[in-house]
């Protein structure tokens, strides 16, 4: 591990052992906040006795989904935009403010138009994050060196193989930028989709427990979502940096 | 042995003299008259004979990499024709290599497949391949990175790996751009050394666009001087040396004459090319 590495885990162990002592000493009452020492046996106990895996499985499997959308319908819309000069002159802007939109203001929207349910859910998820993947296909296409087109054509590749050999391969690590924020956004919305509309899913759990006063419960969940996407995050970051150092002209 | 294989391309030409023509080209960006019109080149008129090692020197900018592009056909002329193999320059020709004086390496490949990429997509079966790859690649001076990224080399390897995934297509024109810029004036040398080599190996024609005039007068048959924008030949000069020659001819009286001539002929346009920017 770097040095970086090992101080931000010092950082992030220091931050634990904090709030630890700040519960345990009664700093902060336990009714508030549980000790991370408390969170992490709720956390097992949840994962021993199984009574949420089938809201993680559903979580999961809307994050795929909205993330996958996202991702191949981003980057077509992305891939098309960038042929068409005129249409992108116009559009751009409204990417560049997409963000300002309060995306979740239109659940009811959804609701009407797909029931409570994961299909509402993955919608939401998908209008969060498929902007963040066209623009970076239109910065993937950009970055593309007008020498390796020079090339294509010296090579007298035809358009598919041009396409497929060298523009994805070339625009590949602004290409991934996309992917991993897609990912991101897709868990932002599907949990925070679950709070409102669902009756299952790790957002919905999470509702449930506080509803319930079940605080225990409530954090194991908590800490059971930032544990995964960590570890997700974690694993595009590496192969981020990897597309990323090899990119390095 | 490769020798031979690179050697096999030459026989199947026709036997007639000149390879590539240019007729009168010139070629201008921006819509003519407009106020970013931009004259870059011409009117050219250039004959290449087969299997000779033409190159051209000019000052920044007079569009020689523009030149390049026609003949490679990447641009068309603006006026005038340009001709590879007899036939007209309709896009690019089989045939033709070209290096770009950018670094047109790709990335995402290690150098043994950069140099592979073209025979593979040419349905070379993988044994010649790797046959061919290996040579280039040690050609170049590359073997201990075969299996390194673009990312992990300096420019002038990179520029080598360019020009020996160009080589192993074995064009019958061969386009080179400064290949050689970013490289030092030792490698510099014996890197024209192995050019030579290969050019006597495979009876290509080259076009070799320089900044370096003794690199110029060292490897040419013929040396093309360019005026300063819009480029047009203002002289063609015959170096006269043997066809096996190599670096050693540094030493020769007449290398000190043609690079003093070149010299004085591009003296004249470098200032012009200066006091105009
Ligand atoms: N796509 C283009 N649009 C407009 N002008 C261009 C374009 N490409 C080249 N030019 C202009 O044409 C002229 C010739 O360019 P070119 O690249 O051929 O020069 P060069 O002789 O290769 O220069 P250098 O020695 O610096 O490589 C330059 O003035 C350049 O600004
Ligand atoms: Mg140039």
């Amino acid at each position: 591990m770097t040095r970086e590495g090992w101080i931000r885990l010092l950082v992030i162990a220091a931050a634990v052992g904090a709030l630890e002592i700040a519960c345990r000493t009664g700093w902060i009452p336990m009714t508030v906040v549980l000790p991370p020492s408390a969170m992490a046996t709720s956390l097992w106990d949840i994962l021993v006795s199984g009574t949420h895996w089938n809201d993680i499985l559903v979580s999961l499997r809307s994050v795929v989904a909205a993330a996958v959308i996202a991702v191949v319908l981003g980057f077509l819309v992305g891939a098309v935009i960038h042929a068409a000069p005129v249409v992108r002159g116009a559009v751009e802007p409204l990417l560049a403010s997409y963000y300002a939109v309060p995306t979740f203001m239109f659940y009811p929207v959804f609701i009407i138009l797909f029931g409570v349910g994961p299909g509402a859910i993955i919608a939401i998820a998908v209008l969060l994050a498929i902007v963040s993947m066209i623009s970076a296909t239109l910065v993937g296409l950009d970055r593309i060196p007008t020498v390796l087109g020079k090339t294509a054509r010296i090579m007298r590749l035809g358009p598919v193989e041009r396409a497929l050999e060298i523009s994805l391969p070339a625009a590949m690590p602004y290409l991934f930028t996309g992917i991993k924020l897609s990912v991101a956004y897709a868990f932002i919305g599907v949990i925070a989709s679950e709070f409102i509309l669902s009756g299952a899913g790790m957002g919905y759990a999470i509702a449930y427990a506080y509803n319930n006063f079940n605080n225990r419960e409530m954090y194991g969940l908590m800490l059971l979502i930032v544990l995964v996407v960590t570890v997700v995050n974690t694993a595009l970051d590496t192969v981020d940096r990897r597309l990323q150092a090899r990119l390095r002209r | 042995m490769t020798v031979v294989a690179l050697a096999e391309v030459a026989s199947v030409m026709p036997a007639d003299d000149h390879h590539a023509r240019l007729a009168g080209v010139t070629r201008v960006f921006g819509r003519p008259g407009s106020p970013n019109c931009v004259h870059a080149l011409g009117p050219i008129d250039l004959d290449l004979r087969r299997g000779e090692f033409f190159s051209v020197v000019g000052p920044s900018g007079c569009g020689k990499s523009t030149l390049l592009d026609v003949l490679a056909g990447l641009a068309k002329p603006t006026e005038g024709t340009a001709e590879f193999e007899g036939r007209p320059i309709d896009g690019v020709p089989a045939g033709v290599g070209v290096v770009f004086q950018e670094d047109a390496s790709f990335p995402w490949l290690t150098v043994a497949d950069n140099v592979a990429f073209g025979l593979r997509r040419a349905g070379v079966d993988a044994a010649e391949v790797t046959r061919r790859v290996d040579y280039a690649v040690g050609f170049m001076g590359l073997k201990a990175f075969a299996g390194a990224y673009p990312a992990q080399l300096s420019g002038g390897m990179r520029q080598r790996v360019c020009i020996a995934r160009t080589l192993v297509m074995q064009p019958r024109l061969i386009l080179l751009d400064e290949p050689f810029g970013a490289l030092d004036q030792q490698t510099r040398l014996l890197m024209g050394d192995e050019l030579l080599r290969l050019w006597r190996e495979t009876s290509a024609t080259v076009l070799l666009i320089t900044h370096a005039l003794d690199e110029a007068a060292m490897l040419s048959d013929r040396v093309g001087v360019m005026s300063a924008r819009p480029g047009v030949f203002i002289d063609v000069l015959e170096t006269g040396w043997d066809v096996d020659r190599d670096s050693r001819i540094v030493s020769h009286p007449r290398f000190g004459d043609l690079t003093g001539h070149l010299w004085e002929k591009l003296r004249a346009e470098s200032l012009k090319h200066m006091r105009e920017n």
